[in-house]
């Protein structure tokens, strides 16, 4: 048996482990955005539906740390999320929405349906800020401190058993 | 019922399968001269295999057609809406379907392989029998125990799913099914391999009988390859033919596997050298069509062509692949070197050039190999990367630009042994054409190093490639040889077609409002309307645009499509074909209003010169791959007929010599 014959068979056994490596590790898809740790970007949105403000930049500044919820009404893990938002919210804390690619009807159903955790909510109709902020999905949660740099981000809808991580969070930023 | 018959014949072929493994492998324990009693089940077990698979694979595709929403992979995958023949492509538009189709394709040419081959050694043949069993079982297993296409609903569903839109394309009607004969075609070539190894039969017998299973896999994969660009050129709609991504690498890689393969089995079988090169080639090549299956069905890697992802499979698929390659690799390891070596050869030599070239595919597989692997090698260590163009196209060129002058000058020298003086007239030739178009095209504008070489080594191969012609007679060239010029033209098309694609594309985004005019290249463009459309399951937004370029005004209508079932959103992307180029327009989103309120939208234009020419060579090199295979099967005929004459003849003459004796006596 030469030696040089078994070479394939070496290179076949490292791509073998490697693989079954691989398959073993949990698969995380997300991927996170750039922008953590960095200054909100500037923006302006009109409110989402009547009988709320829009939301900018400004709103978050000075005061107690804020959360920034990317949602729609067309999604369907928001839903999922509604009664952790409530929950948040009976903790004390602010959620500013940011409505993407929704209709004024569309949002105000959903509100009536699901709750309202928000005191403002933008309307984003292009997805502009999410792009800006680097979110790749709805719904995605951002802790945003009182000088308006972005904390921590959330990607996907926040379980039960986020609702500790994030107060941690909100509390670590004030 | 239907469902039924087709789970049932499945697990009859599954335990055929088992049938032919064991009486092949006994058939191979009995010591020469001995027969095995169970020896006689190999060959009637795969024919009869081939019938019951085809058969469970039929009656999913009659589920499909008349959409039994009962069974749970077409009530998930199909909807009653659909176009008729979109519910036929859905049967394969899919995982358990595709898997289903693959090993109804292995086991009839399995049984191809059992009733029409009879030139190898009857132990070589049971061995190859046994691995071929071996294999279908494996992928009977897969079918059967964790991905059943034949699943009922305990409630059937009342409306299907419908199918993935991006796959609801004529495209992918025929890419799929062509790509798995062609990996079915490389198990096949692998079986054989593995039959000769064991049995050290490897023979230029051998590698005549291999031939035509490599030819026609290689023949499918060329077509599914070059299918499988265009569809993702005009249907995803970013302008690109070839994105060097994970499952476009996967099909790559078996095909750089067989066309090195295919190169020294043809060695092999004229000469009788490269023997182990060719055995190891041929567990390659199949080696390779597995990992691209485990790579891209796993999950392990994110692809934007990822259509049926499931970790659970990754783990049965790399089982197999444990299995198969890893035993294969195994009795290579202890094998090779009892075979004994081959006939030896110079190195200016037309082996010599066809060594020359089958390391340099190795080496671009290795590199394609390496790239595709390299970002689930860093994710281990917690790294994300993602590893593209820039990589593949330099660090692939290194070896392909030798390995495109080696291909110019490979078939004008003579087998054994050459002097280059004898063709200094050709290298002259292929010398001028390469250094005068490169100062050429340098001159005339600044491009991009690779494809400026690009160019110039097309140019020199499409001479090149009739060169082997010069001084013979046209009418008695082998088809054989007609082949290998038409496929070695074929990549001189698809080279200039690549060059001249990313040497000359223009490219215009704009955002325009109805009766705007922009301009890309030679060609102005006025955006006439956007008007919604529908279809039978989708709705549109559609642009009116005309192009021209001095004459008529051509009419180009992108769409932006949204399918209701399931809802999703695709660009139908609007090409206008010429023979200089292609046209080619996007529709985008809308791109906010103008000042007097008129609504305006994204248009994106590119004009590629030549683009088509890549797929036109791919087409070519694909016909000379069927040219090959006709020639070689018709020699091949020609010599069996020949071989039974003689027997007959001295047969017949034995005959009269016994007679004779028994008179004189």
């Amino acid at each position: 048996m030469r030696l040089a014959y078994a070479i394939p068979l070496a290179i076949f056994l490292f791509i073998l482990g490697l693989g079954g490596y691989m398959l073993s590790q949990p698969k995380d898809d997300a991927v996170p955005s750039a922008m953590i740790s960095k200054p909100l970007p500037e923006f302006e949105l009109p409110p989402a539906t009547e009988g709320f403000a829009g939301a900018s930049r400004e709103d978050f500044v000075g005061g107690e740390p804020k959360l920034l919820n990317i949602w729609a009404s067309w999604c369907l893990p928001c839903i999922a999320e509604a009664p952790q938002l409530e929950a948040l919210k009976e903790e004390g804390v602010e959620i500013i929405g940011i409505a993407i690619r929704d209709k004024p009807e569309d949002v105000a159903q959903f509100l009536e349906r699901h709750g309202n955790p928000y005191t403002r909510i933008g309307a984003d109709e292009i997805s502009s800020l999410m792009i800006e902020i680097g979110a790749s999905g709805v719904p995605e949660t951002y802790v945003i401190d009182g000088a308006g740099n972005i904390r921590y981000q959330h990607i996907g809808d926040i379980r039960e058993e986020h609702i500790p991580l994030l107060l941690a969070k909100l509390g670590e930023a004030r | 019922m239907i469902a039924e018959i087709g789970l049932a014949s499945l697990w009859l072929a599954a335990a055929l399968a088992v049938l032919q493994m064991l009486s092949g492998a006994l058939a191979l324990r009995a010591s020469n001269g001995e027969r095995s009693s169970l020896a006689v089940y190999a060959r009637p077990a795969a024919v009869v295999q081939a019938g019951l698979a085809t058969l469970a694979f039929l009656m999913l595709l009659y589920a499909f057609a008349i959409t039994d929403l009962s069974i749970k992979l077409v009530a998930s995958h199909s909807h009653s809406l659909k176009p008729f023949l979109y519910k036929l492509t859905g049967t394969w538009g899919n995982h358990e379907g595709s898997m289903l189709l693959w090993v109804a394709v292995l086991a009839l040419s399995g049984g191809l392989l059992a009733a029409a081959e009879k030139r190898l050694p009857e132990r070589t043949m049971h061995a190859t029998l046994a691995v071929q069993g071996f294999v279908a079982l494996g992928f009977y297993a897969f079918l059967l125990l964790s991905s059943n296409p034949f699943e009922r609903l305990p409630v059937p569903a009342a409306e299907g799913v419908g199918l993935n839109p991006l796959l609801q394309d004529i495209g992918l009607a025929l890419h799929p099914p062509t790509l798995y004969i062609g990996y079915v075609g490389l198990s096949v070539a692998f079986s054989l391999a593995m039959g000769a190894l064991i049995t050290r039969q490897v023979t230029p017998e051998f590698a005549r009988v291999m031939r035509p299973w490599v030819l026609g896999a290689w023949v499918f994969l060329t077509l599914g390859i070059t299918a499988g660009s265009y569809w993702a050129y005009y249907e995803l709609g970013w302008g690109g033919w070839w994105f060097w991504d994970p499952v476009e690498n996967a099909s790559l890689m078996p095909w750089l596997a067989a066309t090195a393969l295919l190169h020294s089995v043809s060695v092999l079988a004229a000469r009788d050298a490269l023997r182990t090169w060719t055995i190891m080639l041929g567990v390659l090549a199949f080696s390779m069509s597995m990992l691209g299956t485990f790579l891209v069905r796993s999950g392990v890697l994110t692809s934007v062509h990822a259509f049926a992802v499931d970790p659970e499979r990754g783990t049965f698929i790399l089982i197999l692949l444990a299995l198969y390659i890893g035993g294969a690799l195994t009795i290579f390891a202890f094998r090779a070197s009892s075979v004994a070596e081959g006939k030896r050869f110079a190195a200016t030599s037309r082996e010599g050039a066809l060594v020359f070239n089958n390391v340099m595919l190795s080496a671009i597989l290795a590199i394609v190999l390496l790239g595709t692997l390299y970002p689930l090698l860093t994710e281990a260590f917690d790294v994300r990367v993602s590893v593209g163009p820039p990589y593949f196209n330099p660090v692939g060129a290194i070896f392909a630009i030798p390995m495109f002058l080696v291909m110019a000058v490979g078939p004008l020298l003579r087998w054994k042994s050459d002097k280059p003086d004898r063709i200094k007239q050709e290298l002259a030739i292929i010398g001028a054409i390469l250094v005068s178009i490169t100062v050429l095209v340098a001159v005339l504008g600044t491009y991009g190093l690779l494809p400026v070489l690009g160019l110039a080594l097309a140019a020199a191969l499409a001479v090149a490639a009739f060169l082997p012609l010069r001084g013979r007679k046209l009418s008695r060239v082998p088809t054989a040889v007609w082949g290998m010029v038409l496929a070695h033209f074929g990549v001189a098309v698809a080279l200039f077609g690549m060059a001249s694609e990313s040497a000359f594309t223009q490219e215009k985004l704009a955002a325009m409002s109805a009766g705007d005019s922009t301009s890309v290249g030679e060609w102005s463009i006025t955006l006439d309307s956007v008007d919604p459309v529908a279809g039978p399951n989708w709705t549109a937004l559609e642009a009116r645009v005309s192009a021209s370029r001095g004459g008529e005004p051509m009419r180009l209508s992108p769409q932006a499509r949204n399918f209701w079932a399931p809802s999703q959103a695709t660009s139908e992307a609007a090409l206008l074909t010429r023979w200089d180029g292609q046209l080619y327009a996007v529709i985008g989103d809308t791109a906010g209003e103008t000042a007097d309120g008129t609504q305006r939208w994204q248009i994106r234009v590119w004009w590629k010169p030549f683009v088509t020419f890549i797929w036109y060579g791919g087409l070519l090199i694909g016909l000379g791959g069927v040219l090959a295979i006709i020639g070689r099967v018709r020699s091949d005929m020609r010599r069996r007929i020949a071989t039974r004459l003689g027997d007959a003849r001295r047969a017949e003459l034995e005959q009269l010599e016994a007679a004779k004796t028994a008179e004189n006596a």
